[in-house]
């Protein structure tokens, strides 16, 4: 702490930093002429990029939820040594989300009204109050972390004290949130395309972010495991690969069920625009992972796993944008294609987010029982193990 | 009040004339001239398809999906008809225009305070007993202003006297749980751009259904929760207790 020392110029540094700066540009040019100036979203498309980024956002952070939940209430206590990490992604990823949330709406000055002027009966409402009571929850899930970094035992013990009750609600909380984004588009079975509207988008987007937030914490570990030190022993890593491929085989049995059931597998006879989306979300975020993670060999390979896991990622955020873009296109006299200043915005709010989370695992202690690669930086090593005794 | 207002828009009398814009211009005090579509200065705008004019505007439902959609309840549907918009109220993140069925909200993409604008069946007028200013304004009866009740009965009985003039639907009637804008057509509906599809059922239902769930989540969730927890740290204090005899017998035996 005494010695604070100036991150070290990297080429990844600096990209994050010219990302940030074009970033807070954007949105200063964004607040300053209006949505219309900046964006391409109109009457037409009234949600666009953004939206979309959220739901990554929020798909993400699924990883909080479902560790803290095997971890504190399944006491699945092999996983222990990465609740943290999962936790700060989570927590990471809605303050991202609640950030876009912002930018987007067209009068961010009210953005405390649904605080109190409620209307049950909106999806949007529930999904404003899950963000807020999940983001408080994440901060207290989170805060043990800071305060052991400060030695403030005392808050610590109280937070402990209402710990199980406060996971319960963090659970339940994301599991309403995570699927009431799909709730959103129930209301537009007129305009969203069949292949994705379904009575069912609520359980399907659940059961799709538990498939990316297993993947998320999978591709963490891999990541933050590199240099010699291991954050989860590879049979346990091999697990919850298993169980990717348990969520995945899932989620493609009841999709296709319900589309057989609603008659929209027609919709795939012929290739299209919609169909072409559809086959890449389908084939390279779902089927093929599934298939690589039947394999004992790619469970436990760390390339094959890097690469399985990126897969499911990329075929989660193409369902999301599907859903949220594609799906409401009518190909090609009604498309939508963000603009320059929507993509620098997006981007530089995700480089805010690496950075953070850079930052904050290397002064932190996110992984408090491994070995320390730079003993000096970390003083607080000694006291965690008395925390984690609870 | 009391009464629900509505508009009778019977398409066959209908000439094209553009006077019930012009006249909601002059009322709303929008900038004047002629719209082809709805824009933030036309609340109400003709399409033409084959001779024949469709008036577009808000449909004012009786149960509005744009109500159920604004989390702030910045919109509201009126006992006498009007569904109106409160810009002190809403945050503006256009679900409401997402969630339209007949895709009406128009917003303000280029003000840096941004709002919607839409028909708002003229109910500073309605208060006062007047007509909407476009039923004033037509010149042929097409539009129509009235109760809803005896606009329907109307509609009905100009459908049983000419049968062969109107196909036998009265637009609005029961579409989307019914709207307080009514349409009787010579042509079936589809052909003029409307949306038959939508169905008999207020949309809204759509997401009450889901979120009439979560009650039943939190309930049976937390007790489920709690249940897991219950179970799985009994089971690790038995594993703990076992563990450690075990480990005491071990010692013994070495010892
Ligand atoms: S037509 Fe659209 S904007 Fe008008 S009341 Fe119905 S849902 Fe609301
Ligand atoms: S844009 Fe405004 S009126 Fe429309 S749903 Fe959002 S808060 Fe409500
Ligand atoms: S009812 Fe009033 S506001 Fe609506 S279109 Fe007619 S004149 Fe315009």
């Amino acid at each position: 702490m005494k010695t604070f020392k100036f991150p070290r110029i990297t080429f990844w540094g600096v990209v994050a930093t010219t990302l940030i700066l074009l970033g807070v540009g954007a949105a200063i040019a964004r607040f300053t002429l209006g949505l219309g100036a900046t964006t391409n979203l109109s009457d037409e498309f009234p949600w666009g990029l953004w939206i979309g980024f959220d739901f990554l956002g929020i798909g993400l952070a699924a990883a909080g939820f479902t560790i803290v939940a095997a971890v504190h209430l399944f006491h699945a206590r092999q996983y222990e040594p990465i609740v943290r990490p999962a936790i700060l992604t989570a927590f990471i990823g809605y303050l991202l989300v609640v950030l876009v949330l912002v930018i987007d709406l067209g009068r961010p000055d009210h953005f405390w009204h649904p605080l109190v002027m409620w209307n049950p009966h909106s999806v949007m409402f529930e999904i404003t109050w899950c963000v807020i009571l999940y983001t408080t929850v994440l901060s207290a899930e989170f805060a043990p972390i800071v305060l052991e970094k400060f030695n403030l035992h005392a808050p610590i013990k109280w937070i402990h004290s209402v710990s199980l009750p406060l996971m319960i609600l963090g659970v339940l909380l994301s599991t309403l949130h995570q699927s009431s984004f799909g709730s959103l588009y129930l209301i537009v079975p007129n305009r969203l395309h069949p292949l994705w509207y379904t009575p069912l988008l609520p359980i399907l987007f659940f059961i799709s972010c538990i498939a990316s937030g297993v993947s998320m914490v999978i591709l963490e570990t891999l990541v933050l495991s590199r240099k010699g030190r291991t954050l989860l022993p590879a049979a346990l890593r091999a697990n919850l690969a298993k169980i990717t491929a348990v969520a995945l085989a899932v989620y493609l049995v009841v999709r296709f069920q319900d589309m057989f059931s609603r008659h929209a597998l027609g919709e795939l006879k012929h290739l299209t625009y919609h169909s072409a989306a559809f086959y890449f979300e389908i084939i390279v975020g779902f089927v093929i992972p599934f298939i690589l993670l039947l394999s004992h060999r790619i469970r436990n390979s760390r390339r094959g796993l890097y690469v399985t896991t990126l897969m499911v990622l990329a075929g989660f955020a193409a369902n999301r944008m599907n859903t949220a873009i594609t799906g409401l296109e009518s190909y090609p006299t009604h498309t939508y294609f963000p603009s320059l200043l929507e993509v620098l915005i997006m981007t530089g709010i995700a480089a805010i987010g690496f950075t953070a989370f850079t930052l904050i695992a290397r002064y932190l202690p996110i992984f408090p029982d491994m070995p320390q690669p730079e003993p000096d930086e970390h003083p607080f090593s000694s006291l965690s193990p008395a925390v984690e005794g609870e | 009040m009391g009464q629900k207002k509505a508009l009778l828009i019977d398409i066959t009398l209908c000439v094209g004339c553009n006077a019930c814009q012009a006249a909601c211009k002059v009322e709303n005090k929008l900038p004047e001239g002629e719209e082809k579509a709805l824009s933030l200065s036309a609340f109400t705008a003709l399409s033409e398809h084959d001779g024949l004019f469709v008036r577009h505007m808000c449909q004012h439902c009786d149960i509005p999906t744009c109500v159920s959609a604004c989390p702030v309840g910045a919109l509201e549907k009126r006992a006498d008809g009007p569904v109106l918009y409160d810009g002190d109220k809403c945050i503006g993140c256009r679900y409401c225009m997402q969630a339209c069925p007949f895709h009406i909200p128009r917003y303000e993409w280029k003000s840096t305070r941004p709002g919607i604008k839409k028909c708002i069946l003229c109910a500073p007028r309605l208060a006062k007993g007047l007509p909407t200013a476009c039923a004033e304004a037509c010149p042929t009866g097409a539009t129509k202003f009235g109760d809803r009740n005896d606009l329907l009965i109307e509609a009905t009985n100009r459908i049983t006297a000419d049968p062969g003039k109107y196909v036998a639907k009265i637009y609005g009637k029961t579409d989307v749980g019914g709207t307080s804008v009514l349409y009787l057509s010579p042509v079936p509906f589809e052909k003029l751009g409307f949306d038959t599809r939508l169905g008999q059922e207020p949309m809204p239902l759509l997401s009450m259904n889901a979120l009439s769930k979560v009650p039943n989540v939190v309930g049976v969730g937390s007790v489920m929760l709690a249940g897991i927890w219950w179970i799985t740290n009994r089971r690790e204090d038995v594993a703990r207790e076992e563990g450690s005899r075990k480990q005491d017998s071990n010692h013994e035996n070495r010892g």
